[in-house]
């Protein structure tokens, strides 16, 4: 086969993962399915432990932007620096190709870079969930409820908050992961280890992992907050 | 290793027209999901919703995986050693949340 060998392991690394992924979304799809859906129209849609929530009614807040009803925002800028970050990853590949020492640095910590706003954006948006809105949920004996732990849940029942804690979580730590992966290959690079190596094969197999993080990142985004 | 006499002479240049023309694409796909999310009654179209939805995010895992990790240009049976596997967890994916469905009756409707 015309696959180096550490990139083919790579390869089916990701397909143990992608295996990993889909169970826990097919699983928030069965729990989901298991749950009652609110009823009425959208407009009068309000929380409740009783039936599942509607995902761009929960994460509808903005850093620095508080009480704009903002629904999904947010979301869509994680997933743009997401992408782009995956953009300067490959423009790194191909200037490996190219065996182009400065620009894979450059773009490197491009990549770097992508990677830690887009942590931190995650950190923001737990941060948002675990603390809730400012009503809270009254609930039925009266007493009432804030933000979302792995027991209590404001918007929904305690299994949304669950799944989102494990799905975005363990995609968080890919991520991280991956940052930390993407520092060693920069640094091995400006240290000129792949250019006595004679080839930057190192960068394609990173870079795989890299893009494979974005691409759950877009499965997660369609099947945790857009449907 | 055949090219390590080659290089330092000159600066390539880069090939980078179908990565941006990638990210574009990509973009543009977004941007049509939050247009929809947004403008289509999800009242009286929420399965229409949802089925655009999962064909445009398996658009985008398309050229996510055929253009930057570049499967599209490798040997055929590294294609088929990655598509074939994850082609059953289509069936993971629909068993299960019938079987979801089922369980919800169980728990919710049927006392």
């Amino acid at each position: 086969m015309k696959v180096g060998y550490g990139k083919l392991m790579m390869w089916i690394f990701l397909l143990s993962d992608t295996f990993t992924f889909s169970a826990l979304l097919v699983s928030y799809g069965l729990v989901r399915f298991s749950f009652p859906t609110f009823e009425g129209l959208r407009k009068n849609f309000e929380f409740s432990n009783a039936w599942w929530p509607i995902p761009e009614q929960v994460f509808k807040a903005v850093p620095f932007l508080h009480g704009i009803n903002a629904p999904l925002v947010f979301v869509g800028i994680m997933t743009f620096i997401l992408i782009m970050s995956s953009v300067t990853m490959v423009l790194a590949v191909e200037a490996g190709h190219r065996r182009d020492k400065a620009d894979v640095e450059k773009y490197m910590l491009w990549t770097i870079l992508g990677g830690i706003a887009f942590l931190s954006s995650q950190a923001w948006e737990w941060g948002h969930f675990i603390h809730g809105s400012e009503e809270g949920l009254t609930l039925a004996n009266g007493t009432k409820l804030f933000g979302a732990n792995l027991v209590q849940n404001e918007y929904g029942p305690p299994a949304f908050a669950d799944f989102f804690f494990f799905i975005t979580g363990f995609h968080g730590t890919h991520v991280l992961s991956g940052v930390v992966l993407n520092v060693l290959i920069f640094y091995n690079a400006a240290n000129g280890v792949y250019e006595k190596r004679g080839h930057y094969e190192m960068v394609e197999k990173v870079g795989l992992y890299w893009h494979f993080v974005d691409l759950v990142w877009v499965f997660v985004f369609t099947f945790f907050y857009l449907v | 290793m055949a090219q390590h006499t080659e290089h330092h002479e000159e600066k390539l240049p880069a090939q980078t027209k179908e990565i941006w023309r990638t990210f574009w694409i990509l973009l543009l796909i977004t941007s049509l999901e939050f247009v929809i999310a947004f403008t289509v009654d999800a009242d009286h179209y929420k399965w229409t919703k949802i089925g655009i939805f999962v064909i445009l995010t398996i658009v985008k895992a398309y050229y996510i995986v055929g253009i930057f990790m570049h499967l599209k240009h490798e040997v055929k049976a590294l294609i088929w050693t990655i598509i074939l596997p994850c082609m059953f967890v289509v069936w993971l994916v629909v068993a299960l949340i019938v079987e979801g469905g089922y369980i919800g009756f169980e728990r919710f409707f049927y006392k």
